[in-house]
């Protein structure tokens, strides 16, 4: 990325979402947006955004359909930024009870039902409790609002990672971090102000890695991903 | 906890909102986008697009102002009206939507529900309802008939049986409007809506005869609504969105706010 010219992010296009809202909500917080349905659409991009509905089981078939399980995983494993959305957050984590599926692996813990919920799928308009302070919730009031659509959420193996949780008969986990990986169970792209302003600060989030990592090449494999510390 | 939700329901004929008695008397009260856009500004919490422009090549106009919405307004958008098929609810989709609501076509052929769940998720099914009170016989309970095309036909179904029958189809969620109360300001028939709600998981959307921020807190309280839907006292600016949320909060019930705290 070049001093002053708009991030550039690619929204992984795995056939499993509707990319049209997402798309909407980075464009309009200033975003460059290209849309990455194979693993070379992916080169030159400060960012990667997946999202993702339905699930886990069927979407991890349509990444490894279009190759793009490694390049995805090689990507975070590199440290650089990434933001799963919903279904696209579940994914990170090492598998899922829905359908019994492997996931990504790339964060400590599964994916589980929503349990005591007093409706399923959770749909609507939830308070986000921040658990520890986080730039992606800059400026944004702990407790405010967002919009969930989901019957799973991830139940990390690390609490070190988490950053917000939200209540549905018991508390899940809303959101979790770990250096540049983030993941939020939520709807930003349709959580009116609040939704906007976090995709605004995962720009700036994005925007100060590309300048610490100026040397990093674009497109760069990580060396040996297994010498990676989980 | 989940919010409840207060949603303005816009009226788009040809590509422009409209207002008027139930398909008569139409005046063009602006861009849907626009006014979808200053909506989300104000609160909404989900925007409905109710299409009823009669005729059939309406429908890329349609798609077009959903897509011009999707890009202005960052809440959920709710399309109604004229879909019929699974394909059509792919374009809605595709154009920026997050649900497709079906009434008539939905009474028509209760098999389009399964499908379009069965292919987008309960979650983007809206089942819209239109019931009318029959007259009660003594000693019985209240009963509604369904009635479609606006209003104009009657059906022989049950609406409390329906609703149990949409949700077992794979509606996710049901939007029950009163024709008794419908355009008439004179309060939702929240014996009508707990009828439904209190039979079914999925959420209620209550529609038709808001006249005031007391009657959300009632379809909510007594009515059991998870949502509550009104057209003309927001258009014609009787009550803002703040004032409606606000009444609700006092009341107890849980509202996102609408003064965003956002820094």
């Amino acid at each position: 990325m070049i001093a002053g010219s708009k991030p550039r992010i690619a929204i992984l296009d795995y056939g499993a979402a509707n990319l049209v809202s997402i798309t909407h909500g980075l464009v309009a917080v200033g975003a460059d947006v290209v849309v990455a349905a194979e693993p070379a659409a992916m080169a030159g991009a400060d960012a990667l955004v997946v999202p993702g509905v339905g699930a886990a089981a069927s979407a991890m078939a349509h990444l490894r359909e279009r190759g793009l399980v490694e390049p995805l995983r090689d990507w975070v494993r590199a440290g650089r930024p990434c933001l799963g959305i919903c279904l696209g957050f579940q994914i990170l984590f090492d598998a899922s009870d829905e359908g019994a599926a492997e996931t990504l692996g790339l964060l400590p813990g599964r994916t589980v039902g929503l349990r005591d919920a007093p409706t399923l799928p959770h749909i609507g308009w939830n308070a986000v409790q921040a658990a520890r302070p986080h730039p992606l919730f800059d400026g944004i009031a702990d407790g405010s609002y967002f919009y969930f659509v989901h019957s799973f959420a991830p139940a990390p193996a690390d609490d070190g990672i988490v950053v917000s949780r939200t209540n549905h008969g018991r508390p899940f986990v809303s959101a979790a971090a770990r250096g540049s990986l983030y993941g939020v169970q939520f709807h930003p792209e349709k959580s009116s102000e609040a939704g906007l302003r976090l995709l605004s600060n995962f720009l700036r989030l994005v925007d100060a890695n590309v300048q610490t990592n100026v040397s990093a090449p674009v497109g760069a494999r990580a060396a040996d991903p297994a010498a990676e510390v989980a | 906890m989940l919010a409840r939700r207060v949603i303005p329901c816009l009226d788009v004929d040809k590509g422009r909102v409209v207002k008027g008695t139930r398909f008569v008397n139409l005046t063009d009260e602006g861009d849907p986008a626009e006014l979808a856009e200053r909506y989300a500004r104000e609160g909404a919490d989900e925007i409905v697009f109710l299409d009823i422009t009669a005729a059939h090549e309406g429908r890329a106009t349609m798609l077009d102002v959903v897509r011009r919405t999707a890009g202005r307004a960052f809440v959920p958008l709710t399309v109604g009206g004229g879909v019929r098929s699974v394909d059509e609810m792919r374009d809605v989709l595709r154009a920026g939507a997050d649900k497709v609501s079906f009434n008539t076509a939905a009474v028509a052929a209760p098999e389009l529900l399964t499908a379009c769940a069965g292919r987008f998720g309960s979650q983007a099914v809206v089942c819209a309802i239109d019931a009318r009170r029959l007259p009660r016989t003594e000693g019985a309970a209240q009963t509604w008939e369904v009635v479609t095309h606006g209003g104009r036909r009657a059906t022989d179904l049950d609406a409390v049986s329906w609703a149990l029958r949409a949700v077992e189809l794979g509606a996710g969620e049901l939007l029950v409007t009163s024709m008794d109360r419908d355009g008439t300001q004179s309060g939702f028939d929240t014996e009508l809506l707990a009828a439904i709600a209190s039979r079914v998981r999925v959420p209620v959307i209550a529609s038709g005869g808001a006249s005031g921020p007391a009657d959300f807190v009632a379809a909510v309280c007594d009515g059991k609504a998870d949502a509550v839907l009104a057209a003309s006292i927001f258009h014609r600016r009787m009550y803002s969105i703040a004032s409606v949320k606000a009444a609700m909060a006092a009341a107890g019930l849980p509202v996102r706010p609408v003064a965003e705290a956002v820094a």
